[in-house]
C-alpha cells in the first residue's frame, strides 16, 4: 500500500509544482519507489519541470478512459531510479478526472509504489478536490503573504471535511506546512510574515521553509527539480523537508538573513 | 526592533498588520465552516417568515450555531428597520 501525499495550496503560483517535483525526486533518491501525478488537467506543467515533456505519449485521462494502460502512460525518470511521472492531459476538460477513474488509477499504483505524490491544480474546485481526496498526508504550500495564508486555511478546511478520510470517519490526513519563497531580509525589515506568524495562524506542523531563490527559476529553465541542485539553499531546504517526511528530525535552516560582509556593505553603502 | 521603532515614532510594520488581519479573517472563516449545512436555508426561510410581518432585508437576519461541550445554542439575531 503506497502512502499518498497531496501537494496543495488553494492559491496558484505559490510553488506546488516546484515542490511536487522536488519532493518526489527526493523520496526516490531515498530509495522509495515514487510516482508523481499531475492533476492540473489542461495546464500540464510538471512534465516541463521534470524534463520529460517530449516523452509524453499517453496521459492520466487516457488511462482513466481506458485508451492506454498505466504502463504505457508512466514515464520513467532518466536521472533518479524508482521515479515515475504520470502527466496530465493537455486537451481535456477538468471533469475528465472522474472520482471512480482517479480511484481506479490510485488503487492500481498503490500496489507497486511506496509513495504517490499528487500535484494539485490551484483553486478549490473539482481538480483540487480530486487531488486531495485520497491523501494520507497533505503538504500545504504557502507563501508568507496574506492571500496565500488565507487560501491555505481554506484548503485545510476542505481536506478536513471533503477528503475520503473525512467522509469515512477515518483518522484525518496528516497535515504539513511548507513555507516557500521565504525572504528573511524582508522578514527582518517587518515587510513579510515570519515563519512563526504563519505557524501561529495556520496551526499545523512545519515541514520546511524554502527560501526565495534564483536557483529555482534556473533549475526549472533546465527541467531540473531544484532538489538536485545539491549545493543550493533551496535544494538543501527541500532535501531537509524530504528527510523530515521520512521521519528524520532536522533543524530548520535558511531562516535568518545572511550577514553582509564588511566590503559588500561598504560598496552598497548600507 | 519594536523598541527602536518606538523612538523613531514609526507606524506599525506591514507584516504585523498582515498578521492581525489574517488572524481575524481566518478565525471568522473557521467559524463559518463549523456551521451545519442547513443553516443558509434555515436563515432564508426565517427571513421569509419575518417578512410576512416586517419589511427586512436578507442581511438583517443572522443565524449562528454556538457549540459547547454540553449543548449547542442556535443564535438568532434579527435587526428591525428603524422608525
Ligand atoms: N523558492 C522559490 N524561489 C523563487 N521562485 C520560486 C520558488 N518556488 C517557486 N518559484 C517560482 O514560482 C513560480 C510558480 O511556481 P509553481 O511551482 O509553478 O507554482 P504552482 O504549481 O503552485 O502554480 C515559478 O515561476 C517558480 O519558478
Ligand atoms: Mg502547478
Amino acid at each position: 500500500m503506497a502512502r499518498i501525499i497531496v501537494v496543495t495550496s488553494g492559491k496558484g503560483g505559490v510553488g506546488k509544482t516546484t515542490t511536487s517535483a522536488s519532493i518526489s525526486t527526493g523520496l526516490a533518491k531515498h530509495g522509495q519507489k515514487t510516482v508523481v501525478i499531475d492533476f492540473d488537467v489542461g495546464l500540464r506543467n510538471l512534465d516541463l519541470i521534470m524534463n520529460c515533456e517530449r516523452r509524453v505519449v499517453y496521459d492520466f485521462v487516457n488511462v482513466i478512459q481506458g485508451e492506454a494502460t498505466l504502463n504505457q502512460a508512466l514515464i520513467k525518470d532518466k536521472r533518479v531510479d524508482g521515479l515515475y511521472i504520470l502527466p496530465a492531459s493537455q486537451t481535456r476538460e477538468k471533469e475528465a478526472l472522474t472520482k471512480e477513474g482517479v480511484e481506479k488509477v490510485i488503487n492500481e499504483l498503490s500496489g507497486t509504489f511506496d509513495y504517490i505524490v499528487c500535484d494539485s491544480p490551484a483553486g478549490i474546485e473539482h481538480g483540487a478536490l480530486m487531488a486531495l481526496y485520497h491523501a494520507d498526508e497533505a503538504i500545504v504550500v504557502t507563501n508568507p503573504e496574506v492571500s496565500s495564508v488565507r487560501d491555505s486555511d481554506r484548503i485545510l478546511g476542505i481536506l478536513q471535511s471533503k477528503s475520503k478520510r473525512a467522509e469515512n470517519g477515518l483518522e484525518p490526513a496528516k497535515e504539513h506546512l511548507l513555507l516557500t519563497r521565504y525572504n528573511p531580509e524582508r522578514v527582518d525589515k517587518g515587510e513579510m510574515l515570519s515563519v512563526q506568524d504563519v505557524e501561529e495562524i495556520l496551526a499545523i506542523p512545519l515541514l520546511g521553509v524554502i527560501p526565495e531563490s534564483q536557483v529555482v527559476l534556473n533549475a526549472s529553465n533546465q527541467g531540473l527539480p531544484v532538489i538536485l541542485e545539491e549545493d543550493s539553499d533551496a535544494g538543501q531546504a527541500y532535501e531537509d523537508a524530504v528527510a523530515r517526511l521520512l521521519g528524520e528530525e532536522r533543524e530548520h535552516r535558511f531562516l535568518t538573513a545572511q550577514r553582509k560582509g564588511f566590503f559588500s556593505r561598504m560598496f552598497k553603502g548600507a | 526592533m519594536s523598541f527602536l521603532n518606538y523612538f523613531k515614532g514609526k507606524k506599525p510594520k506591514s507584516a504585523s498588520v498582515a498578521k492581525e488581519r489574517l488572524q481575524i479573517i481566518v478565525a471568522h472563516e473557521r467559524g463559518q465552516r463549523a456551521q451545519p449545512d442547513y443553516l443558509p436555508q434555515l436563515q432564508q426561510e426565517l427571513v421569509e417568515v419575518i417578512r410576512k410581518y416586517v419589511q427586512i432585508s436578507d442581511d438583517m437576519v443572522q443565524v449562528d450555531v454556538d457549540r459547547n461541550d454540553h449543548c449547542s445554542v442556535l443564535e438568532l439575531n434579527v435587526t428591525l428597520p428603524e422608525k
